[in-house]
């Protein structure tokens, strides 16, 4: 009679054996399993964590079942070694002999090596015990923290919060399950997730778990602490094959298995999470199920082979609605198909290739997740139902998303109209009593009628109100992924708090998957102007020259461009700039513009070597190219000139130091002139302050480039700190309102100087445009050189293959 | 026969950016999107030149960042008006790691 032996009684195992005996097995079945009990649902921990379920309602084969089934069973026994030549597997109850040895040990949960792991209070979550430790400390009020967004992690987290836990969440990636989910639907997780009180935290490195006899908090790299009572780690999961490696059969990232289920020894089988079959591994159960029925056939001698399947996720959530199939990625040949309803907080996304339908993410709604699950198996062609085919297999005729679904979405409370305070139930009723006109609406409820930003919005809110009767003045959408233009997104991101790319491209239902070259820095300029405190500055929607901090020139070398004050320098920065020159070899030296000296030519790799030295002489930059502040061109003013007024030299260093760093829809130009022969050109610049006697006449709104325009007085003020003041608030008002691209004088001529005029002119509103400025400086005035210098590797090619090709 | 060659790791690019890769016959661009898919293809724009690598990445697509021309790095082919193509080049990722085929190297020194 044969003698089975199974190391593992996991998910993959159990459903091994009911398909064995069903076959008529007729052999003997020792199981060996670490864990001190037999087989169960492992899926349903999560049901047992939160509470909706017991441990008995997930037990799947019982004592009674074992018995029938003349299974001897050694739970709580490790098997510790496998002796292939005398076909033994020795374990502490000794050695027990085997014809046939399967090997099913699933895997083993990855810890990461922090300082802190082993202390008492961090678990896993993969077993029973780890359930029972989370479900102990779960009391309300309690705090965990929770390392890794992915399923398992949220899956944690979930159940914790549902017994009282206040949970948070710590994810390295910029979105929550971005191996499942794309940033749309992540970010849609997230806010549901964030509804029912767990804490997010994305691009969360943990440093250290702390605490000394028990955890008592988590350290992140950026420096956060989060207190806890109790940490899971749930950042992923490692195929258990140590009994295998040690015994010496074929591994590769798991048990190397064929078609057959069989390892590299005739007589060893595997199957499950432990195994890599055709260099996949696996981690859900569906996979594992057909392993089960194909080794239950090799085993009875029958030929089978298994054949990977698509595989689909959902997230045990109550309540947390998501979908996910097949492959979704962006690439060669494929083509999406987006559908979103901010209003429900719904989501859909479609991956075509060819013919075929091949991936589908879905939030919200996900009801139609089967059908399309079906049509990515099958493999069917779908062209004929293309157009209608997001809509579901219910769907009939021709719905299309709407354009004012964001606007429909605003509550009547929310602010349409920021200038005068104008919400949106105010502009509906007007337009029921009858102002049918934007003209009307401006008259009566001022909305739009100051700075006019908000005119698309409120045009929007009209039509909703009016219907097919309602004609709007054209103004462009901000680019072909948006129906919006840029007032509108700038609007919409305010009154609906949307504070990250995803968050604006879903509630205001982009049509893109991630955006042009063209939206994703102007929403990166609006996210992080409006947002200060919340948004992180993501890089990779920035122009090359703010990504590199350098302007990128014809032939792909940089240009290198450090502040030079007011356009006054020192014979130690000149010196560091000539040792410069001659270090890296810079090919051409240039006084600016600008009152500053150009570096040209400098090699990318070489960057951050240059910028170290910059900085160790004492110098910043990184905002040369920036649309931020450039220049404040000074003449040499009352210290030294025989008719100047004031020192203007002194205050346009003032004002470089004050608003250097300060990120704006374009770039920013000042000039400061000592008196009214205009030496520095301050009356053609984006703000000049021409010095007089009785103080300082600021003007704005001039041009010299492609338009050439002179600037408008804006205020006269008889004190430095004011023109420091009023210059910080207008910036602010320009960083605030204006469309991304436009530089100040376009703006003004869009908002009307008596606009600003009157902002600045009331000494609250000024007082509060500075205070917002300066809360924005204290987070961005950092010198991006000292920051991104530190990693030279990341400037240099990432691989040198010269020397291989010449092979 | 191809080879693969391991490059670099792919956290190593990042997400909606690309890193270069030297040979002989000048740099390639590895791009890497937002959801991890890799491509490689000649760092330098048809048009002018421009060093592709440092574009904006957007879906699958690059934009150049001397002119804005924008280029399907699955095919290498401009997008929209503007006529042209890069070379492409086949490139995959394995247990975190990135691959370019090995042929294409000798195809560029060749050429
Ligand atoms: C270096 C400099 C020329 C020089 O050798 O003096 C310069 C060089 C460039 N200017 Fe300028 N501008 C320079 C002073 C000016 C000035 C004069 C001034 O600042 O006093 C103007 C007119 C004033 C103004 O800003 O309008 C000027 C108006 C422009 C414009 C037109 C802007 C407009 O809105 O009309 C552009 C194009 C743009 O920004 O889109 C531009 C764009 C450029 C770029 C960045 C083109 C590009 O994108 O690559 C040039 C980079 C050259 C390189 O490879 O490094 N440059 N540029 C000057 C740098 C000053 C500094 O220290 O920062
Ligand atoms: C909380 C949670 C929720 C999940 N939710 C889902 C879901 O919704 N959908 C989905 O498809 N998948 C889900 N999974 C994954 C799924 O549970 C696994 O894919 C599946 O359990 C793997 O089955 P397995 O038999 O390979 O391993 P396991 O089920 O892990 O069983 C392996 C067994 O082998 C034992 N063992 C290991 N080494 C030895 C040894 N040397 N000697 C003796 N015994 C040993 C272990 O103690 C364990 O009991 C979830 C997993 C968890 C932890
Ligand atoms: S005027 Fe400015 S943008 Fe034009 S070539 Fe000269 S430096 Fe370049
Ligand atoms: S060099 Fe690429 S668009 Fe001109």
């Amino acid at each position: 009679m044969m003698r089975l032996v199974v190391i593992g009684a996991g998910m993959a195992s159990g459903r091994m054996l009911e398909q064995l005996f069903n076959a008529g097995f007729a052999g003997e079945v020792a199981l060996f399993n670490g864990e001190p009990r037999g087989n169960y649902n492992r899926l349903m921990l999560s049901p047992v964590l939160s509470g909706e379920k017991t441990y008995a309602e997930i037990v799947t084969h019982d004592d009674a079942w074992y018995a029938a089934h003349g299974v001897r069973c050694r739970f709580g026994e490790h098997v510790t070694k496998i002796d292939r030549e005398r076909k033994v597997v020795v374990s502490k109850g000794g050695e027990t002999p085997y014809d046939a040895l399967v090997i099913a040990t699933g895997s083993a949960p990855f810890i990461i090596p922090v300082a802190g792991k082993e202390l008492p209070g961090v678990c896993t979550y993969r077993d029973l015990e780890d359930t029972n430790a989370m479900i102990a400390a779960s009391r309300p009020g309690a705090k965990a923290v929770v390392i890794g967004g992915g399923l398992l992690g949220l899956e944690a987290a979930a159940g914790m919060a549902a017994r009282g836990a206040e949970v948070t969440v710590i994810h390295l990636m910029g979105h929550l399950m971005e191996r499942q989910l794309d940033p749309s639907a992540g970010y849609l997780l997230q806010k549901d997730l964030e509804r029912r009180g767990i804490r997010i935290h994305c691009k969360g490195a943990t440093k250290a778990i702390l605490g000394t006899t028990h955890v008592e908090a988590v350290l992140l790299e950026d420096g956060t602490v989060y207190p806890a009572d109790l940490v899971c780690m749930a950042v992923g999961i490692r195929p258990e094959v140590r009994l295998a490696t040690d015994a010496h059969l074929e591994i590769g990232r798991g048990v190397v298995v064929d078609d057959r289920m069989r390892t590299s020894d005739p007589a060893i089988h595997a199957l499950g999470e432990c195994v890599e079959h055709d260099k996949q591994l696996f981690g859900l159960v569906a996979p594992l199920y057909d392993q089960a029925k194909v080794l239950a056939a090799t085993l009875m001698g029958v030929e089978a082979a298994f054949r990977p399947v698509q595989t689909a996720t959902k997230l045990k959530v109550t309540g947390v609605d998501l979908f996910s199939a097949g492959d979704f990625a962006d690439a060669p040949g494929r083509e999406d198909i987006v559908f979103r309803d901010p209003g429900r907080g719904v989501y859909k996304r479609l991956v075509l290739e060819g013919e075929k339908l091949i991936g589908a993410v879905m939030y919200g709604d996900t009801a139609d997740g089967a059908w399309f699950f079906d049509k990515i198996k099958s493999g069917e062609e779908v062209s004929a139902i293309r157009d209608t085919l997001i809509f579901g297999p219910a769907f009939q005729g021709g719905a299309q998303a709407d354009p004012l679904a964001a606007v429909a979405a605003l509550p009547p409370e929310a602010e349409i109209c920021g200038c005068n305070g104008v919400c949106k139930s105010k502009i509906v009723t007007a337009v029921q009593g009858g102002a049918v006109t934007l003209d009307a609406v401006r008259l009566q409820t001022k909305a739009s009628a100051s700075c006019g930003t908000c005119t698309g919005l409120v045009e929007k809110v009209m039509a909703l109100t009016l219907g097919d009767s309602f004609t709007a003045n054209a103004n462009p959408p901000m680019c072909k992924c948006t129906d919006h233009t840029h007032e509108d997104v700038r609007r919409l991101i305010k009154a609906q708090g949307l504070k990250s790319i995803p968050a604006v491209m879903q509630d205001l239902g982009w049509t893109t998957v991630g955006g042009c070259a063209s939206c994703r820095p102007a929403l990166n300029y609006y996210l992080l102007s409006d947002w200060p405190l919340d948004y992180v500055d993501d890089r990779q929607s920035r122009f090359v020259n703010e990504r590199n901090h350098a302007n990128i020139q014809k032939d792909g070398t940089y240009s290198v461009v450090p502040r030079m004050w007011g356009g006054v320098t020192t014979s130690a920065e000149l010196r560091a700039i000539a040792d410069a020159a001659d270090r890296y070899a810079v090919p051409m030296i240039k006084v600016t513009g600008g009152q500053r000296i150009d570096l040209l030519g400098v090699k990318k790799a070489d960057l951050p070597a240059i910028w170290a030295d910059f900085n160790a002489a004492g110098m910043v930059s990184g905002h040369a190219y920036a649309k931020g502040l450039r220049t404040v061109k000074t003449c040499v003013g009352s210290e030294f000139c025989r008719f100047g007024t004031q020192d203007s030299t002194g205050l346009g260093i003032r004002l470089e130091k004050l608003l250097w760093g300060s990120w704006t829809p374009a770039k920013v130009k000042l000039g400061v002139s000592g008196c009214p022969r205009n030496c520095a050109e301050a009356t053609c610049k984006d703000i000049g302050v021409v010095c007089v006697d009785s103080g300082y006449q600021i003007s704005v709104a001039g041009a010299a480039g492609m338009d050439v325009k002179e600037t408008e007085l804006l205020c006269s003020v008889p004190t430095e700190d004011e023109v420091a003041e009023v210059i910080a608030a207008f910036v602010q008002l320009y960083r605030e309102n204006a469309r991304y691209l436009h530089r100040i004088y376009k703006w003004v001529a869009k908002v009307g100087l008596d606009w600003c005029k009157d902002q600045i002119a009331d000494p609250a509103t000024r007082r509060a445009l500075r205070d917002r400025f300066m809360q924005s400086q204290a987070v961005y005035q950092t010198d991006p050189w000292a920051e991104l210098g530190m990693r030279p590797a990341d400037w240099a090619p990432v691989a040198d293959l010269t020397m291989r090709a010449a092979e | 026969m191809s080879m693969m060659i391991d490059i670099a790791a792919l956290d190593d690019i990042p997400r909606q950016g690309a890193r270069v890769v030297k040979t002989d016959a000048g740099c390639v661009a590895v791009f890497r999107t937002a959801d991890d898919q890799v491509f490689a293809i000649d760092d330098r724009c048809p048009h002018k030149g421009g060093p592709l690598s440092e574009g904006i990445v957007h879906g699958t697509s690059v934009t150049c960042p001397l002119h804005a021309w924008v280029f399907d790095l699955s095919t290498g082919i401009a997008q929209g008006a503007d006529e042209g193509a890069v070379q492409t080049y086949p490139a995959r990722t394995e247990g975190g790691r990135v691959f370019l085929d090995a042929s294409f190297l000798r195809r560029r020194s060749a050429a």
